[in-house]
């Protein structure tokens, strides 16, 4: 029976299968972090039990993280406690860790690729929504709570019910200055924060498989914000020549032998998916978010919209609290927005493309006066080769913070966060109220939309200088 | 995991859709190594408003939040569902839950009711009326009753008769341990592992 790529990397992984009950599926990479394995680690201590697979585990410390004096010990002791915590489960359960410090540190969903452990046809799970990020390579890669991070931990296993199929196509040729982070916020704007749920979703078409690497990554990584657990991308050459001499990669016949199983995972040509969506290419513009969820965005040429104009009650109703939160007028336009704060980082774009992309606006130029602009790599790694590349100096240069590797001010946990009533233009993935620190407003942005917006101190394209 | 077959109480009205996770509980109350004490940052950041429903007197001491569509949107911590639960909610009922959200939920014993959005409104109106009204949640029946009203919603048997039962998944699993080590065998072996590292 012809099949989409989500239900092959199902069925390729099912341990066990019961009428009227969850697949029991299994899982190939399990990836760990300070703040949601705690209680995890302490459910298998108090029923004697052993992490089944530590040689498929590894761990790594980024939400709760400095990203400045990462030399001395953390200054907040809750969260000393909680990454000391993790150090502590990982040296009793024989889990691989990467710490503070260590070279391989760094969000998760930017470690487990650049180590070349994340790789097409894996089942690929943490504890943390972005895991999606994976998806990029073909795998099937979700976030767990913490009650499955133990059941993982346990038996290496999950009991899970099969999710519907959603192909999202994208056809065209993307115009000038149009990334990955506009095309995923124009999907979630379109399908909405709950139009992916219940589904994985295959991104498809002619701009998907125009796109690196990084570019699929931060494609996949925002999944979730569109209310799907999984997103995921057919492997081809791209995935391949990436994954190709990282450390974890299969080496000699492994290699031969992984690329031609990796070469089945496509959907077949007459599989049926349970939804498809399409969108052009062309159509596409610099992408901006104006309200408190993901969903709330627009194109960066456009204006504040009015509540008023709304027909759905309970919309309406979220969008005059969003733009009360957000202190924004309706119909002024996106572009006159001044902000506070640039943040360039996170899962979702922290690669070192999107560095770069960021450095080429950036190079030779100063920032506005009146911001302050956080660049923190994704990964101990990406800060090194960006080092080498000489991008470190173009962003101190320009007048930018040149931060080491974390979560940083995607969420406001560790000491990077913003005041209330300051306003971010970032690359990150979320602008719920509060997200980077209470009462902090937040617009989502491309790393090239974020360069723009520092030179100039309102919201801004690179089209714009 | 305590059993769950039905819980009577008073119900909170939370008109509001898209309720992330980030609103149950900020990240800044994410640090805790436990599993208990997160019933100050439920809702942390609504409850500094004096008007906000959860502080008024009438609503102290119900067990059943009643939300808008979209509820626990976001990051998958499971210390949302500890945070509800922590606080004294037994049940919420909402139209539509966020996946990861909902599982987390079902896992902890936290029942996440999916009741359409007009069955909501209606429910809204009642326990806004006369915040008196005990509202009784039936996992046995499979329905809510309001009042005099009656409304069925579904769940699959499976996790209806784990949560009756009271069973944790792991314990399910180990019964059947057996099949993934046999799984394991069958696994490709350029499969890639963490140990031993390789740089």
């Amino acid at each position: 029976m012809s099949k989409t790529l989500a239900e092959k990397i199902w069925a390729d992984h099912i341990v066990r299968s019961a009428d009227g009950e969850p697949d029991l599926i299994y899982i190939d990479l399990h990836l760990i972090h300070e703040v949601t394995s705690a209680q995890a680690f302490d459910g298998l201590r108090l029923a004697g039990r052993t992490v089944r697979r530590p040689d498929l585990t590894i761990a790594t410390e980024d939400h709760n993280t400095p990203t400045l004096n990462i030399d001395k010990p953390i200054a907040d002791p809750v969260s000393k406690l909680q990454v000391d915590t993790l150090r502590q489960n990982a040296a009793e359960f024989g889990v691989r860790i990467h710490s503070l410090g260590d070279a391989e540190q760094g969000i998760v969903h930017v470690v487990g690729p650049q180590l070349g452990l994340t790789q097409p046809g894996m089942t690929i799970v943490c504890g943390d929504s972005h895991t999606s990020t994976h998806g990029a390579f073909g795998a099937l890669a979700f976030g767990i709570g913490t009650s499955e991070v133990e059941h993982v931990l346990a038996t290496q296993t999950l009991p899970l019910v099969r999710p519907k199929t959603m192909a999202i196509n994208v056809d065209g040729v993307l115009p000038d200055g149009v990334t990955a982070k506009d095309v995923i916020l124009a999907i979630i704007a379109k399908i909405g924060t709950g139009g992916g749920q219940g589904y994985v979703i295959e991104y498809r078409g002619s701009a998907i498989r125009a796109l690196s690497m990084e570019g699929r990554m931060t494609i996949c990584n925002m999944s979730i914000e569109a209310g799907a657990r999984a997103g995921l991308i057919a492997p081809d050459e791209t995935t391949f020549d990436y994954v190709k001499n990282k450390p974890h990669a299969p080496q000699g016949a492994d290699w031969d032998a992984a690329v031609a199983y990796w070469k089945t995972l496509k959907t077949d040509d007459d599989a049926k998916f349970d939804v498809e969506i399409s969108l052009k290419a062309e159509e596409l513009a610099p992408f901006v978010t104006w309200g408190t969820n993901p969903g709330q965005g627009l194109p960066l040429n456009s204006s504040v919209p009015n509540p008023a104009d709304i027909a759905d009650a309970e919309e309406r109703g979220a969008a005059e609290r969003a733009l009360t939160y957000m202190g924004l007028e309706a119909g002024v336009p996106l572009k006159s927005i001044k902000v506070d704060t640039i943040f360039l980082g996170s899962c979702t774009n922290g690669r070192i493309e999107d560095l770069r992309a960021a450095a080429d606006i950036l190079k030779g130029k100063k920032k506005a006066d009146s911001v302050r602009m956080l660049v923190v790599p994704g990964s101990a790694r990406v800060r090194l080769q960006a080092e080498q590349e000489g991008l470190d100096k173009v962003f101190i240069d320009f007048g930018a913070e040149w931060r080491n590797a974390g979560c940083s001010m995607c969420l406001g946990m560790n000491p990077d966060q913003l005041a209330v009533g300051e306003r971010s233009a970032s690359t990150s993935n979320r602008n719920f109220e509060g997200r980077q620190g209470k009462g902090g407003r937040t617009h989502l942005v491309s790393p090239l939309v974020a360069a723009a917006t520092a030179i100039r101190g309102t919201l801004s394209s690179p089209a714009d200088l | 995991m305590e059993k769950f077959i039905s819980h009577t109480g008073t119900a909170v009205p939370l008109r509001r859709s898209n309720v992330d996770t980030d609103q149950i509980i900020p990240a800044v109350y994410l640090k805790r190594v436990t599993k208990s004490g997160f019933e100050d940052g439920l809702f942390a950041a609504w409850r500094n408003d004096p008007e906000f429903v959860l502080n008024q007197p009438e609503y102290k001491s119900a067990t059943i939040l009643v939300a808008g569509a979209d509820f626990g949107t976001g990051s998958s911590r499971e210390h949302a569902v500890w945070a509800l639960q922590n606080y004294g909610f037994k049940a919420v009922i909402s139209s539509r839950f966020a996946d990861i959200f909902r599982g987390n939920s079902l896992k902890g014993g936290l029942l996440t009711v999916i009741l359409p959005q007009e069955t909501v409104e209606k429910i809204w109106g009642a326990i806004e009326t006369d915040p008196t009204t005990q509202v009784t949640v039936n996992l046995e029946a499979k329905n809510v009753r309001v009042g005099s009203e009656v409304y069925p919603f579904d769940l699959d048997d499976y996790t209806r008769w784990r949560l009756m039962e009271g069973l944790d998944d792991i314990g399910l699993t180990l019964k059947n341990i057996d099949s993934v080590s046999s799984y394991e065998e069958s696994r490709y072996s350029f499969k890639p592992k963490t140990l031993p590292v390789r740089s």
